[in-house]
């Protein structure tokens, strides 16, 4: 029979990627005579070899067995633990990575890198002697269609031993296997059965002679009894020109001198046989999960408890359900109570499922932090700076799609940490700090929402230089004051960088408002805080999911929208004193020191709306990418959690509007984009200023009495 | 159990039918409904569901055929109204007024929408060899839109192709 | 039904064993290291253990071993799953009590023949 494997490629390539981390992060902490870390890469690296080599992914099987070769020696204490020996390591983590990648993806992968990295290890294989084996990659059923059809008649004598059957092995069995090969006769030797009361169940008495008529090779036959060879005397003749050969003794010998030169030899050989191995099927091999991959949605592992709980909820609300039902079937006003208890527990079925179910796509921040122990170990090599990374709060849980979106965004904080924070050793020491700098990198909930802390100990801003280069760039004037938190935002600002000159490490072209903007995008926002000479801390705040967001329920007209929460400064009724309207048509609304410029949702949306008159209005002040505008509604209802849904399913992405929700009485309700909208209103006064003439006051702002 | 007999129970194309549905297998099943007076009908294996017709909640700055979403069992469903789409007759919206709710499945994603039309009338079978071509002149309906005519009575329907219908993105260019 | 013990700590290695097993109509318990196995083992009858040797906690070698002191599991076909196919690795298999072993790559029809040798 045959059994396809090609669906659990995803699962090796999702455990290797895990085995990949396990064998980075230990190398990172690896130390002289640490048995138990080293064994644990090996067998990272081992398992990676046997899946891949499972789905015939010759490339990684290859590549990993110079790892584990090397990996091997370390183990057995053949070899010392070298720092450099660690460093070539961790390049071939990332060639293995590449590699797999190059699967997963279904791409070409940088060979040249591989090629030389490969190079490498054969060469600190070779420096201490040792000699590299090569893969054995066998196809079974290559050698077996190998062997020729010449029909043979086999005498074979089978000795075992009497205590055969205590390793499992049962005699009967290896003649079923041999009766596979061909005709066979079975004569049983009982001469060595004592007597019954001298029998010992647990022993094996009897010997055979068999006679088998076959095609199959000498080898064919002896493997059939490779497990027992140590156990038994085993004579194989061949009729026609009788050929003897005892086994027994030979294989146990040949044990016995078997150095590494006969191995390899023996070994070479079978890659020979490997790489005979046909394409296509190979091809097959690697094609079949290709095809897959394109439709991999990604999956989430998920603990087996949290799926218990999420089926123990099920339960108590179906119960809840039946309750409810039950007490619908003939209700009166005296069963009010029994309604309003099943209600309420129906609601806190409810709240418990939906938390249940969103962790179930939360993860561990540790995911997102893990890369960062080899990026610091890196970039402290290049910069010759020594840094300590400490990591905290790695369980702290976060969604998986927030997760797989901060990343790059923390990569560079921690690359601007190590860059423009950390200060060299010699300044470090002249100031009086420790050589060895720090960074801390720390995550933890706050309400509904995640802190990712990114600090160092380094030098800190230099608010001057700041406040210079933003002059510079004509983003402040001279006059401004500016608390130092506004002066330390002015480096989210697009084409800002203090950087005397372009490092190698953070100055990519992609500056801090990039990093402003991607958090931005997830719902976040990010804070530096700064003292001169003690360092920096950058704090970055996210949701901690993007399924469901907390919204205030707004009415325009008769439709009603959602603002997020997180996007709103204030609600407030307009006083009249505080409106302005400038350059003919735009409202200004003074909220505080600000103008907040006045959006009417009606407008922008061209729907009906109860009031045109701002005064009538509420207010509901929002913020995004450093923006604050006032949006115009008639009316402000709950506050409450939505789930967001997608409109791209079946329609397509609209302007100002993120997504659409579903109330609590069925209707579909419309969640607003707040930085979406800003860039409509922008655009909208850019056009009317280009059309001036035919623009009539679109805002009356006149006094209603 | 023998062989035979289990072949035997297997069903043979053409030669079967159940509780009134006929099963032809060389024809296709059509949905017929009205726009005004005029007939139209699209494929039964794409109609997820016949609704009524219950306000949507607008989409801002879309057209004005296309009336907004509604909620299916927790999908977001966008209402297009064919009547305006098409020009034909009045967008008016009364007690047979209704939604049929089309689901198409394309190579990388299923997309579900709904059309308001008039009424629903009747389920059609068709064989391939009646569908005509439609006309290349005149008319209110795009020809991108349109599979064929069919002759049913003194009657004549147009098959509508599902998957024009469904490509929101080009409802919008016309 | 024929019950049989897979214990590695790949969980694809595992369920493609796994998989394979009962595609073929066997019946599988998993464990994912060789103390798992043992308790496993303990609470339960088996016609035959797949084991990988290289495991956390408990290797493959040492659950052979305590596998054989056990009453229930003294007759019982032990398989070793391992790419190591140098002679030692195999010898030490033997001497722990093992039955045979499988030399990883690992696939699925040779695992389905040789079982046949082990079980009846």
């Amino acid at each position: 029979m045959s059994v396809d494997l090609s669906q659990f490629i995803p699962s090796f390539l999702e455990e290797s990627f895990e085995g990949l981390e396990l064998m980075e992060s230990s190398l990172l902490n690896l130390e002289q005579g640490d048995d138990e870390t080293i064994n644990s890469i090996f067998r990272a690296a081992h398992s990676i070899k046997g899946g891949a080599g499972t789905f015939g992914f010759n490339h990684v099987t290859e590549f990993t067995h110079l790892v584990e070769t090397l990996l091997d020696e370390m183990r057995d204490g053949r070899r010392n633990i070298d720092p450099d020996d660690v460093e070539l390591l961790l390049e071939s983590v990332d060639c293995m990575r590449l590699l797999i990648e190059a699967i997963r993806d279904e791409s070409e992968c940088n060979s040249e890198k591989i090629a030389e990295n490969s190079r490498l290890l054969r060469q600190t294989l070779a420096s201490s002697g040792s000699v590299i084996s090569e893969v054995v990659t066998i196809n079974v059923d290559e050698l077996a269609t190998e062997n020729n059809n010449d029909m043979t008649t086999w005498q074979i004598k089978f000795i075992p031993e009497h205590h055969l059957v205590q390793t499992g092995n049962d005699p009967l069995l290896l003649f079923n296997a041999l009766a596979d090969l061909g005709e066979i006769t079975v004569v049983a030797n009982a001469k060595e059965l004592p007597a019954l009361n001298d029998i010992d169940a647990e022993e094996l008495y009897l010997s055979w002679c068999l006679t088998l008529r076959s095609n199959a090779s000498e080898d064919d036959i002896k493997e059939v009894f490779e497990w027992v060879e140590d156990e038994c005397e085993l004579i194989l003749i061949k009729e026609e020109n009788v050929k003897l050969s005892k086994i027994s003794v030979d294989v146990s010998s040949a044990e016995g001198v078997s150095d590494e030169s006969t191995l390899s030899e023996l070994c070479v050989s079978s890659s020979k046989i490997a790489t005979n191995t046909p394409e296509p099927s190979q091809k097959n091999n690697v094609d079949k999960p290709a095809g897959k991959s394109k439709n991999d949605l990604g999956s989430i592992r998920v603990g087996v408890d949290k799926v218990d709980s999420l089926i123990n909820l099920v339960g108590e609300l179906v119960i809840t359900q039946s309750m409810l039902s039950e007490l619908g079937n003939d209700f009166d006003l005296s069963k009010v109570e029994r309604l309003n208890a099943g209600l309420e527990q129906l609601l806190q079925n409810t709240k418990e499922l939906q938390e249940s179910v969103m962790r179930i796509r939360m993860l561990p921040i540790s995911f997102a932090f893990n890369r960062f122990p080899r990026l610091v170990h890196d970039l402290s090599k290049k910069t010759g700076k020594e840094i300590e990374l400490i990591l905290k709060g790695e369980q702290t849980e976060l969604d998986k799609t927030v997760m797989e979106q901060i990343g790059d965004p923390l990569v560079h904080l921690v690359r601007n940490a190590v860059d423009h924070g950390i200060e060299s050793a010699q300044v470090r020491l002249a100031n009086g700090k420790p050589e060895k700098g720090t960074i801390i990198l720390d995550a933890y909930h706050q309400g509904g929402s995640i802190v990712i802390e990114i600090s160092d100990d380094g030098g800190g801003i230099d608010r001057q230089a700041v406040f210079n280069k933003a002059l510079e760039k004509g983003l402040v004037d001279e006059s401004t004051t500016l608390t130092d938190s506004q002066v330390f935002d002015l480096i989210f600002e697009p084409g800002f960088s203090t950087a005397k000159e372009l490092s190698d490490i953070s100055g990519r072209g992609v500056g801090m408002d990039v990093v402003k903007q991607n958090i931005q995008s997830l719902g976040g926002r990010i804070q530096v805080e700064s003292e001169q000479g003690k360092g920096s801390t950058f704090r970055v705040n996210l949701p901690l999911t993007l399924a469901i967001l907390d919204g205030q329920l707004v009415r325009v007209g008769r439709e009603v929208y959602i603002i997020p929460l997180i996007t709103i400064v204030e609600s407030l009724q307009p006083q009249k004193t505080l409106i302005n309207r400038v350059s003919g048509d735009m409202l200004l609304y003074r909220l505080r020191e600000d103008n907040v410029p006045v959006i009417p949702i009606y407008q922008l949306f061209n729907i009906p709306c109860e009031f045109e008159h701002i005064e009538r209005c509420l207010l509901v002040v929002v913020e995004a990418d450093g923006q604050k505008i006032g949006l115009m509604v008639d009316d402000l209802l709950a506050q409450q959690q939505v789930v967001i849904k997608s409109l791209n399913d079946n329609y397509q992405q609209v302007e100002g509007v993120s997504g659409a929700t579903i109330l609590g009485d069925g209707s579909v309700a419309m969640i607003l984009d707040v930085p979406g909208i800003i860039t409509m209103a922008l655009s909208k006064a850019q056009s009317n200023q280009q059309n001036q003439s035919h623009v009539t006051p679109s805002i009356s702002a006149g006094v209603i009495s | 159990m023998d062989i035979q007999m289990l072949a035997d129970e297997v069903p043979v194309e053409g030669e079967y039918s159940l509780e009134g549905i006929d099963f032809i297998t060389s024809g296709e099943q059509y949905l017929t409904f009205l726009l005004a007076d005029e007939q139209y009908a699209v494929d039964i294996l794409c109609v997820e569901e016949i609704r009524s017709w219950e306000n949507p909640t607008r989409i801002p700055n879309s057209p004005g055929y296309i009336k907004g979403v509604i909620n299916m069992r927790g999908i977001i469903v966008p209402i297009v109204d064919l009547r305006m789409k098409f020009n034909i007759g009045e967008a008016n919206y009364c007690e047979t007024t209704v939604v049929i709710v089309l689901t198409v499945e394309t190579e990388n994603k299923t997309r579900t929408i709904g059309f308001v039309v008039d009424a629903v009338s009747d389920v059609l079978n068709v064989e391939v060899n009646e569908i005509k071509p439609a006309p290349a002149f005149g008319g209110c309906v795009p020809q991108n839109y349109l599979d064929g005519l069919v002759n049913v009575g003194e009657n004549v329907v147009t098959l509508l192709n599902v998957n024009t219908l469904q490509e929101i993105e080009k409802h919008q260019l016309i | 039904m024929i019950q049989v013990l897979v214990v590695d700590d790949s969980n694809s290695i595992r369920d493609m064993v796994s998989f394979t097993l009962k595609s073929a109509g066997y019946e599988t318990v998993e464990a994912k290291d060789g103390q798992d196995g043992l308790n496993k083992a303990q609470n339960g009858t088996f016609d035959l253990v797949i084991s990988d040797v290289n495991m956390p906690i408990m290797d493959g070698i040492t659950l052979c071993q305590e596998l054989r002191k056990l009453p229930t599991f003294k007759f019982t076909p032990i398989l070793m799953l391992t790419t190591e196919s140098s002679g030692d690795m195999k010898m030490r298999g033997k001497a722990a009590g093992a039955t045979g072993w499988l030399v990883k790559p690992f696939n699925p029809e040779k695992l389905l023949a040789t079982i046949k040798r082990v079980v009846r």
